[in-house]
């Protein structure tokens, strides 16, 4: 048989499906829709959400949920755009705000564990104190200015092959490439899924539940905070309003693209084909130019419910799946 | 250091394990030697201490006082990665393995073999399938374990367990979901690993499987060490004896007989649930009162419990006065004239910051319905009623529950249901941790019941207690009726004769 070929879920098979049905729908109705360097701009574009997905990825496989992404990623924009004004460089300050945002990610993973606190509740409490925070620093959008970024809108694209790709979309595949190995080829990434899959059996199985969940949601900080870098250096500003429920589209992203709320099943390659998928559709309204953009909202939902639908199919159709009752 | 004649040396020994929770002692000095070679019964009753024992040598609990050794060699009480260090490996009951994961997975967590940092999934693969062969076992190691049928997965729980250098392996009733066959294969397998000197500490309440496999037994009563005993030197009467701290003999007179013009009103036929109780039938006629015997966790409070609707039946009847009742519903029961005092009285039964006449009218008031309040005059008398006739010693009716005696507090359970004029009274362990004043009380108290024709089932692990109220008595085991009494064949010996008789399905012969 095939053991050694490891095959991926159901679910990401079919996010796959749907993704190439959307790029082969977008391809015969408008000409320029499949060509290389429009998809490498869809990749660019939702590089930001993608980040943050991944990150997202492992808090909701441990069986968690992230609030704060969304004004983790604002707060980030913030405090480069704020720095870089005290005269800063853009790559100190996003430095900077990468060690803060992995840090406060491991500050929240440390009272998820000693409190025993739900996550929902913690990162609730983090998203407000993240915006609030955002506020403190400036009420209103600064622009990044600093001969850098004149630099960096030029360069910050990279030629493949003689079409220019934004650098942005390689950071997202950079990023998840590295997601997806840490998930299925580190004992940390093994142990998030038994976290998630079992938190009591994980502990009597012999793994640190403790540091396994501080490492999650540093990992999550980080991801959200290299989203914001990714936001602010595209943006070329910091907002504190901005990346307002991101953190909901980050989820709808990752469910779709196969992840269990309920924690232990789920895909870092799943989480990208999601996020593709989200950033098709929009892309496809787009293109459309005469939809009223609710259209992105209500195919997102109905896309989210079909696949609830269907992994709760699939997990019947999986037989006696007769768990250890406790 | 080894004498010539001496026994060989211990492998693990625990001595004077303690282990306190709020309010019990759950161990008391226990203690627990496990020679290389040997296959080690622990045996008890429910709630004798036997999964606190295992759960302070798989490393989950610290106990508050005793010591450890391993091979002579003083070990600290530390994490479940810890107990694994030393050799200890223990599969539990629930498995504790992790459905959503691999096979493999699940085999290798937490010891995953890496290479530059990254887990070699080829080396793992290998360990997982050499792991499983060990045991005979041949599966597709990448499936999650969730997929798999249970005996499979305990098959892997074993193979995980084995996958350290265990010298020690603990299993915890590891033949509860396995057939004749599969309990078969795993004492195979168990022999021979006993036979490469491993020692093993098997737990199960299948006494006949105990027989057929262990060395030694330890058995445990009530968080203590009952003794410790060659299995050849332990007949099977005198291990009951010793879980239960009662013999088998020393026979008293039968209860009262039943009533000549009694009718059925409870009739149950077939009730079970899955893993939980075998299908029984029985009934209980008016004035009648109807025993249920069995050792703990024989399933004397799921047959309780599955009567009064507490929990969903998968199967069976309930007839009350003939007519079927929709089993799995409380408030259908209440209506039926079903009450129930359950074993946790605390717990499940009152609320202790509200005071007595709040606690006693409860279940009159919830009859009612929220939006007909029970008229301040009419709690009184109702509270008063009961104090009196119930012999409540209370100061005041308005003091809190929680300053009540555990006598007083069962009385004020009791009242509170026949506050609703009950038909059917079910009492799960009415007498358990309370003075023998109130003990006498509310025994004449049932019988004063059953002369004014209710039905009363009564749950009591006071044998001689269900014998002098009961006048019949169902006698489960193994989570299955193993045999009914009645009138003068409701003797001691004859439960505790039922209870320890051999022949089980779930036992090889």
């Amino acid at each position: 048989m095939n053991r050694r070929f490891r095959r991926p879920q159901a679910s990401t098979t079919v996010a796959a499906g749907i993704l190439v049905l959307l790029i082969g729908l977008g391809a015969i109705r408008f000409e320029h829709f499949a060509s290389f360097g429009n998809l490498a701009n869809l990749v660019g574009d939702y590089a930001f959400v993608g980040v943050a997905a991944v990150g997202a990825t492992f808090v909701i496989l441990s069986g968690g949920v992230d609030l704060s992404v969304g004004s983790l990623v604002a707060f980030t924009a913030v405090a480069i755009a704020v720095l870089v004004d005290h005269g800063w460089h853009p790559l100190a300050a996003a430095t900077a705000a990468f060690g803060f945002g992995t840090l406060a990610g491991a500050v929240i993973g440390m009272l998820v564990w000693w409190f025993d606190l739900p996550p929902f509740l913690m990162t609730l409490i983090a998203m407000f104190a993240f915006r609030a925070g955002g506020f403190l620093l400036s009420s209103q959008a600064t622009p990044i200015m600093h001969p850098f970024m004149a630099q960096l809108s030029s360069g910050y694209q990279v030629s493949v092959g003689g079409t220019i790709i934004p650098a942005r979309s390689l950071i997202f595949l950079a990023f998840a490439g590295a997601g997806a190995l840490t998930l299925a080829r580190t004992r940390f990434g093994r142990q998030v899924c038994a976290v998630g899959g079992s938190r009591r059996s994980a502990a009597v199985m012999g793994v640190g539940v403790g540091p396994t969940l501080v490492g999650i949601y540093s990992l999550a900080g980080a991801a959200s905070a290299l989203a914001g870098v990714v936001f602010a250096f595209g943006k070329q500003a910091g907002d504190p309003t901005a990346a307002g429920g991101l953190e909901l589209t980050v989820i709808a992203a990752v469910v779709i693209g196969g992840t269990l709320l309920s924690g232990g099943v789920g895909s870092v390659l799943g989480t990208g084909l999601g996020v593709l998928i989200l950033g098709a559709i929009r892309l496809l309204i787009d293109f459309q130019g005469d939809l009223n953009p609710a259209w992105t909202s209500i195919a997102t939902g109905l896309l989210l419910l079909g696949f609830v639908l269907l992994q709760k199919l699939l997990g019947r159709l999986r037989g006696p799946a007769a768990s250890p009752s406790t | 250091m080894t004498r010539p004649d001496a026994a060989p040396a211990a492998l693990l020994e625990a001595s004077g394990i303690t282990v306190e929770y709020p309010g019990v002692r759950a161990l008391d000095r226990v203690r627990l030697v496990l020679r290389p070679g040997e296959i080690h019964a622990l045996m008890g009753e429910n709630g004798a201490g036997k999964s606190t024992l295992i759960k302070v040598l798989s490393g989950q609990r610290r106990p508050d006082a005793g010591t450890l050794t391993v091979r002579g060699i003083p070990a600290g009480f530390g994490t479940p990665a810890d107990a694994e260090r030393a050799g200890i490996s223990t599969v539990f009951q629930e498995l504790d393995l992790i459905p959503t994961l691999s096979v493999a997975d699940n085999i290798c967590l937490g010891r995953f073999p890496t290479r530059w940092g990254l887990i070699d999934r080829r080396a793992a693969d290998r360990r997982a399938e050499a792991a499983l062969a060990r045991l005979g076992v041949r599966l597709d190691i990448t499936s999650p374990l969730g997929t798999l049928p249970l005996p499979t997965q305990q098959l892997v729980a074993l193979s995980r367990a084995l996958d350290v250098e265990a010298r020690v392996l603990i299993l915890d009733e590891p033949t509860s979901s396995l057939d004749q066959t599969e309990t078969a294969r795993l004492f195979g397998v168990l022999r021979a690993l006993r036979d490469d000197g491993l020692g093993i500490v098997f737990v199960s309440h299948f006494l006949a499987q105990v027989e057929s496999l262990a060395d030694r037994i330890t058995v445990l009563r009530n968080g203590g060490l009952v003794g410790e005993w060659p299995r050849s030197e332990l007949s099977r009467p005198q291990l009951i004896e010793a879980m239960t701290g009662r013999t088998i003999g020393g026979d008293q007179p039968a209860g009262p007989t039943v009533p000549a013009a009694g009718r059925p009103v409870l009739e149950f036929d077939r009730l079970g649930a899955r893993r939980r109780l075998e299908p029984v039938s029985g009934s209980a006629r008016a004035g009648e009162a109807l025993g249920i015997a069995g050792l703990r966790g024989s399933g004397r409070t799921e047959l309780a419990r599955l009567l009064f609707g507490a929990d969903s039946p998968d199967n069976g009847t309930v007839r009350i006065d003939g007519v079927a009742v929709r089993t799995g519903s409380v408030a259908e029961s209440i209506r039926h004239g079903l009450a129930f005092t359950p074993e946790d009285r605390q717990g499940q039964g009152l609320i202790l910051d509200l005071s007595v006449t709040e606690n006693i009218i409860l279940a009159l008031q919830a009859r009612q319905g929220a939006l007909r309040p029970v008229p301040a005059t009419e709690q009184r008398r109702v509270t008063e009623h009961y104090i009196a006739s119930l012999g409540i010693k209370v100061p005041d009716p308005g003091a809190p529950v929680r300053t009540l005696s555990g006598g007083n507090q069962q009385k004020v359970l009791l009242a509170r249901w026949l506050a609703t004029q009950p038909r059917i009274l079910i009492l799960d362990e009415p007498t358990r941790g309370i003075d023998v004043g109130a003990r006498a009380d509310i025994e004449s108290l049932i019988a004063d019941l059953r002369a004014k024709g209710l039905s009363i089932i009564l749950i009591s692990e006071e044998l001689d207690e269900l014998i002098r109220t009961c006048s019949r008595a169902l006698v489960l085991r193994d989570r299955r009726a193993v045999g009914e009494l009645a009138g003068t064949a409701l003797t001691e010996s004859a439960v505790l004769g039922l209870i320890a008789s051999a022949g089980h399905a779930g036992e090889p012969v």
